[in-house]
C-alpha cells in the first residue's frame, strides 16, 4: 500500500507548511501513529504523525523547504511498492482554489487525482502536539529537543547552563533524539554571542552609580543607519491577510463609551469571593458581547464568498452563527495571535475567566492547539493596559465584526445636571458593512454598554 | 561468491559486526583462520575467567577455616582447572557458531587477504576461492607482543597464549609487565600456588588505572605472597636448561632473577600483516590502521574495527565498533563509540574497574576537582562476604558535578562500574547517583557511598 505525506492544513489561515526536520529517514520503517515529521505553519509548529505503514521510501520536501498545503511531502509504501508514479505525479491538486474557511482542517487531500492500480494512498497527517514557538523556532530553527514546551536536556547539561546563564530553548541538541548535551551548551558559550556583547558594552562607559539607584544610560545608537529585519512567519502572516480585509472588507466604526462604575465594583466584590477565578474587564467585556451577540445574530456573521470559478455575485450568502466563539486579541513579541475562546454564550463568567486566562498564557507561551486558532464568529481587541482611550481594529475574515477596547479612564462626566468623576471605557466596533449596517452594529454596542453597566446581567 | 559483507576475523568485534549486519538484511560471509570467538573466547578473555574463578574458589579453600569450615586434605589440580577452562571457551565458541547458523551468516575457515577494494581471497586448507563483497570490515586483532631480542618459544619463555594452554603450572613464574593480562596470570599462577615475581618497566601496577588503585592493589599482591618490582627494566630474558634467566636493571643496578618460567605481558601488536593491507592502501598509524568515526579505513567501504584499530585494546570496544561500522555500512547514521567513556576491567583478585579520568588527570586538566572514597571496610554486604579489601572513588568536576572518572578495588568491582557507564552516557551528575537508591546490603552502596563523599556527606564513614 503507498500512502502519500501530504503538508497538512492545520489552521484556517494556513496556506503553506515548512518542513522543519523529518524524524523519520528514508528507509527508516513507520507504522500508524508515528510522529514522522515537525511541519512550521504560519503559527506554530506541529509534529505530523503517519497515518500508513511501511517505509518511509522518499522525503520530497527537505528540511527548510515551504510548500503550499496538500503538497505531497513524502511516501510512506511497502519496500516493494513501486512508488515511481507517486513521486512523479503532480501531487497539487490543479482543482480550483477552495475558500480557507469552507476547508474544514484535514480535508488537504481532497481533489487529488486517484491514479491508477494503486490501493490506496492518501494520509491525512494528524495534528498531535503543538509544539511552543518560541523566539528560536521563528528564525527557523529546527529544535527538536523542545517537545511540548519541555526541554529535552541531559543533567550535566542543565546545570552547565544554569550556571552560565546560557538558555537551553536556544539551544539545538545534538544527542540522541535532539536532547541537549554537555557539548552544545559549551558550543553555545563558546559562541559569540551579540546580545552580550551590546549590553557589556554601553555599561562598560557608564560611570559606576550607587547600588539601588537606576544609572542613566544614553542609548546606544545604531551605526547602521536603518536594517532590514525578516518578517517572521506570523508577521508575515499578519501582512498578508491585513490588506485581505482593509482592501476587499468596508469597515465602518460605531463608537460608545461605558460607564463602569457598576461593572469595576462587581469585578472588586468577585475577586475578593475566595475560591472563586480572578475577573478581568476583558472577561466582563467577552461575556457581554457573547450575550449581545445571540441577541444581535447579524453582528454575529459572515459574508460567504462565492467559490472562485462560480459566477460573480449570484452565490454569494451571510452566514449566521448560533454560536459564540470569540477570538481574543493576545499579543506577542513577534506579532498576534487571536486564539478563540468557543460557546462564549452558554459559559458563566468564572468559566470564561479560567479559560481566556489559559489561552492568553498558552498563546504566548506558544502552546497552543491547532483548533484554538481558529473559528472564531467575532473578535476582542482590548489595548486597554496600553492606555488607549480609543482606537478601531481591523476585521479578521470571514468574521463579521471585532470590537476595540480602551482603558478605563477617570474623567468628568455630567449626571442628572451634576458633575461628577467617573469611570468610563471607550469601544469601537468594526463592522463589515457588506453584513450589516449601522443600526446593527449601534444595536449591538447598546446592548454590550447596558450589560456592563448593569452587571448583573452578566451573571445570570 | 558475492556478499553485501565480507567480515576478516570472528572475534568480538568481528562476530558481532556480522550478525549485526545481517540483523540489517545484508548478506553476511565471515571468514576465521582459526576458531570462530577469535582470541577472547577462545584464549582470552573467557578461559582466563575460568582460570581465575579457579584461582578464586582455591583462596577461598585457603580461607575454610574463616567460615568455620574445617577441611580434611584437599589438592587443586591445575590441569583440571586448564581443562575446565578450555570447556568453558568451547562451549562460548560453539555459542558464536550457533549465532552465525541462526542470522545465516556463511563462516568460512582459512585467512583472509584483500585483493581489492571489493574483493577478498579466502586461503584455506583446501586452496583458495575469492568472495566479492559490497564492503568489508576487517577484524584481525591483535597478538601478544615481546620485548626486543626476546623469542616466545612458549616453553620457557611464554605469551599469555602459550600460558592459557598450558596444564603445567611452574613452579616459579616471572611476568614480565603489570598490565591487566601479567596481573591476572599473577594471580592464577600464585593461588596456586607458583613463586610469582611481577617486574614492570614504569612506576606502578596497572599503569592505565588511578595511582590509587595501582598501590592498593600492589599492596594486596603483595600481602598474598607475590614480589611485585616497579620501575625494573628488562635486560635480557635467557632460557637454559631448567629455567630461565632475567637480567633486570633497576635504579642503576643490574641484577639476575631465575624462574621456571616467563610470561611476557607486554602489550598487544596489531594483525596487519599478510593480509593486503599494503596493496590496497589503507592507511595505517604507529602499526595501527586509521579509521573514521564510523570505522571506515582510508579505502571506500573497507572497515576495520578492534584491537587492529588501536586505541583501548578491548573486546567490548570491539564489539561496540563493530556495530558501529555494521550500522554505517547498512546506511544508517550510527552515533559513534565514545571512547572517553569505556570501562576498563582487570579480573584480579581483588578486581580493579574504572571509567573515565584518574583523578590525577582530571587535576591536570585543571578542573577543581572533588574526590569521594568509599573503603569496602564500610560496606556491609563487604563484610558479610568477607571480602573487606578495596575501594571505590568517584572524581568530579567541583562546579557541575560531573562525573569525570570512578576507580573501583575490590569484589565484583567490574561489575559495579556499569552504573557510572550509563550514568556518564546520560550525562548524569553527582545529584542523580545520589538520588538513586542503592538497594541494601549491596557492594554497590559504596557507589552511593562514594558520590555523597564527593558531595561532602557521606553517611557511613
Amino acid at each position: 500500500m503507498i500512502t502519500k505525506v501530504l503538508m497538512p492544513k492545520l489552521s484556517d489561515a494556513m496556506e503553506t507548511g515548512k518542513v522543519i526536520q523529518w524524524l523519520k529517514r528514508e528507509g527508516d520503517a513507520v507504522k500508524g501513529g508515528d510522529v514522522i515529521a515537525e511541519i512550521e505553519t504560519d503559527k506554530a509548529n506541529v509534529e505530523i504523525e503517519a497515518f500508513g505503514s511501511g517505509v518511509l521510501r522518499r522525503i520530497v520536501v527537505g528540511p527548510g523547504d515551504q510548500v503550499p498545503v496538500g503538497e505531497l511531502i513524502g511516501i510512506i509504501a511497502d519496500p516493494a511498492d513501486d512508488i515511481s508514479k507517486v513521486a512523479t505525479a503532480p501531487s497539487t491538486p490543479k482543482a480550483p482554489p477552495v475558500p480557507a474557511a469552507a476547508m474544514p482542517s484535514g480535508s488537504a487531500q481532497a481533489g487529488t487525482p486517484v491514479l491508477p492500480a494503486m490501493e490506496s494512498y492518501q494520509s491525512v497527517p494528524a495534528t498531535t502536539r503543538v509544539v511552543p514557538l518560541s523566539p528560536a523556532t521563528v528564525a527557523a530553527a529546527p529544535e527538536s529537543a523542545r517537545v511540548g514546551g519541555r526541554v529535552k536536556a541531559s543533567p550535566l547539561a542543565r546545570k552547565i547552563a544554569s550556571q552560565s546563564g546560557v538558555d537551553l530553548r536556544l539551544i539545538e541538541g545534538s544527542g540522541p533524539g535532539g536532547r541537549i548535551v554537555r557539548r552544545d551548551v559549551e558550543g553555545a558559550l563558546a559562541a559569540p554571542r551579540p546580545e552580550a556583547q551590546a549590553a557589556a558594552a554601553p555599561a562598560a562607559a557608564t560611570p559606576a552609580v550607587a547600588p539601588g539607584q537606576p544609572a542613566f544610560v544614553v542609548p546606544r545608537r545604531p551605526e547602521v543607519e536603518f536594517e532590514d529585519v525578516a518578517l517572521t512567519p506570523m508577521r508575515a502572516l499578519i501582512a498578508r491577510r491585513m490588506p485581505l480585509s482593509k482592501g476587499p472588507v468596508p469597515h465602518f466604526y460605531v463608537t460608545s463609551e461605558v460607564a463602569m462604575e457598576r461593572a469595576l465594583d462587581l469585578r472588586a466584590e468577585l475577586n475578593g469571593l475566595e475560591g472563586q477565578p480572578r475577573v478581568s474587564v476583558t472577561d466582563l467585556v467577552i461575556r457581554a458581547c457573547a450575550l449581545a451577540l445571540i441577541k444581535n445574530p447579524g453582528v454575529n456573521a459572515s459574508l460567504q464568498s462565492p467559490a472562485a470559478g462560480a459566477a460573480a455575485a449570484g452565490a454569494a450568502s451571510i452566514r449566521v452563527h448560533h454560536r459564540a466563539h470569540i477570538g481574543i486579541a493576545v499579543a506577542l513579541p513577534q506579532g498576534l495571535i487571536t486564539p478563540v475562546l468557543r460557546d462564549c454564550d452558554i459559559k458563566p463568567l468564572g468559566q470564561i475567566a479560567v479559560e481566556s486566562r489559559d489561552l492568553a498564557e498558552r498563546a504566548r507561551a506558544g502552546k497552543l492547539r491547532a483548533p484554538e486558532m481558529s473559528g472564531a464568529t467575532f473578535s476582542i481587541s482590548n489595548l486597554g493596559m496600553y492606555d488607549v482611550e480609543e482606537f478601531s481594529a481591523i476585521i479578521n475574515p470571514p468574521e463579521g465584526a471585532i470590537l476595540a477596547v480602551g482603558s478605563v479612564v477617570e474623567k468628568p462626566v455630567a449626571d442628572h445636571g451634576q458633575i461628577r468623576i467617573g469611570r468610563r471605557m471607550k469601544m469601537t466596533i468594526s463592522c463589515d458593512h457588506r453584513v450589516m449596517d449601522g443600526a446593527m452594529g449601534a444595536r449591538f454596542l447598546q446592548d454590550v454598554k447596558r450589560l456592563l453597566e448593569e452587571p448583573l446581567r452578566l451573571l445570570v | 561468491m558475492k556478499y553485501d559483507v565480507v567480515v576478516v576475523g570472528t572475534g568480538p568485534g568481528g562476530y558481532v559486526a556480522a550478525i549485526r549486519c545481517a540483523q540489517l538484511g545484508l548478506t553476511v560471509a565471515a571468514i576465521e583462520d582459526d576458531r570462530p570467538g577469535g582470541v577472547c573466547l577462545n584464549w582470552g578473555c573467557i578461559p582466563t575467567k575460568a582460570l581465575l574463578r579457579n584461582a578464586e574458589v582455591v583462596g577461598l579453600f585457603h580461607r575454610a577455616r574463616e567460615f568455620g569450615i574445617t577441611l580434611g586434605t584437599w589438592e587443586a589440580d591445575y590441569a583440571q582447572a586448564v581443562q575446565r577452562s578450555r570447556r568453558v571457551a568451547d562451549r562460548m565458541a560453539k555459542g558464536v557458531e550457533f549465532l552465525f547458523r541462526k542470522n545465516k551468516i556463511t563462516l568460512l575457515p582459512g585467512t583472509g587477504v584483500l585483493t581489492g577494494r571489493n574483493a577478498v581471497e579466502v586461503r584455506g586448507k583446501d586452496g583458495a576461492q575469492t568472495l566479492e563483497a559490497g564492503s568489508l570490515i576487517l577484524a584481525t586483532g591483535s597478538e601478544p607482543k615481546s620485548l626486543p631480542g626476546v623469542t616466545i618459544d612458549e616453553k620457557l619463555v611464554v605469551s599469555s597464549n602459550g600460558a592459557v594452554r598450558s596444564e603445567v603450572r611452574p613452579a616459579s613464574l616471572i611476568v614480565i609487565g603489570a598490565g591487566a593480562v601479567g596481573m591476572e596470570f599473577a594471580d592464577v599462577f600464585a593461588s596456586y600456588g607458583a613463586a610469582v615475581t611481577v617486574l614492570e618497566a614504569l612506576s606502578r601496577v596497572l599503569p592505565v588505572e588511578d595511582d590509587e588503585v595501582s598501590s592498593q592493589l600492589a599492596r594486596l599482591f603483595t600481602r598474598r605472597g607475590m614480589t611485585i618490582r616497579t620501575g625494573v627494566t628488562v635486560r635480557a630474558v635467557t632460557p637454559g636448561g631448567a629455567g630461565v634467566s632475567v637480567e633486570v636493571e633497576s635504579e642503576g643496578k643490574m641484577e639476575t632473577l631465575t624462574a621456571d618460567q616467563v610470561l611476557m605481558a607486554v602489550g598487544r601488536a596489531a594483525r596487519t600483516k599478510g593480509i593486503g593491507l599494503e596493496a590496497a592502501g589503507v592507511a595505517m598509524e604507529r602499526g595501527f590502521v586509521t579509521v573514521s568515526a564510523t570505522m571506515e579505513t582510508s579505502v571506500k567501504g573497507v572497515y576495520a574495527i578492534g584491537d587492529m584499530t588501536g586505541r583501548q585494546l578491548l573486546a567490548h570496544k570491539a564489539m561496540a565498533e563493530g556495530v558501529v561500522a555494521a550500522e554505517a555500512i547498512a546506511g544508517r547514521e550510527p552515533r559513534p563509540v565514545d571512547y572517553a567513556n569505556v570501562p576498563s576491567c582487570t579480573y584480579c583478585r581483588p578486581q580493579v574497574a574504572s571509567i573515565g579520568s584518574s583523578e590525577a588527570a582530571a587535576r591536570a586538566g585543571r578542573r577543581d576537582v572533588t574526590v569521594g572514597r568509599f573503603p569496602f571496610t564500610a560496606n556491609g554486604k563487604a563484610v558479610a562476604l568477607g571480602e573487606t579489601e578495596g575501594f571505590l572513588k568517584v572524581v568530579a568536576d567541583k562546579a557541575t558535578g560531573e562525573v569525570l572518572g570512578v576507580h573501583i578495588v575490590g569484589a565484583e568491582a567490574t561489575e559495579m562500574i556499569h552504573e557510572f557507564a550509563v550514568g556518564r552516557t546520560l550525562e548524569a551528575t553527582l545529584e542523580e547517583i545520589v538520588h538513586t537508591i542503592h538497594a541494601h546490603p549491596t557492594l554497590s552502596e559504596a557507589a552511593l557511598e562514594a558520590t555523597l563523599a564527593a558531595l561532602g556527606h557521606a553517611i557511613h564513614i
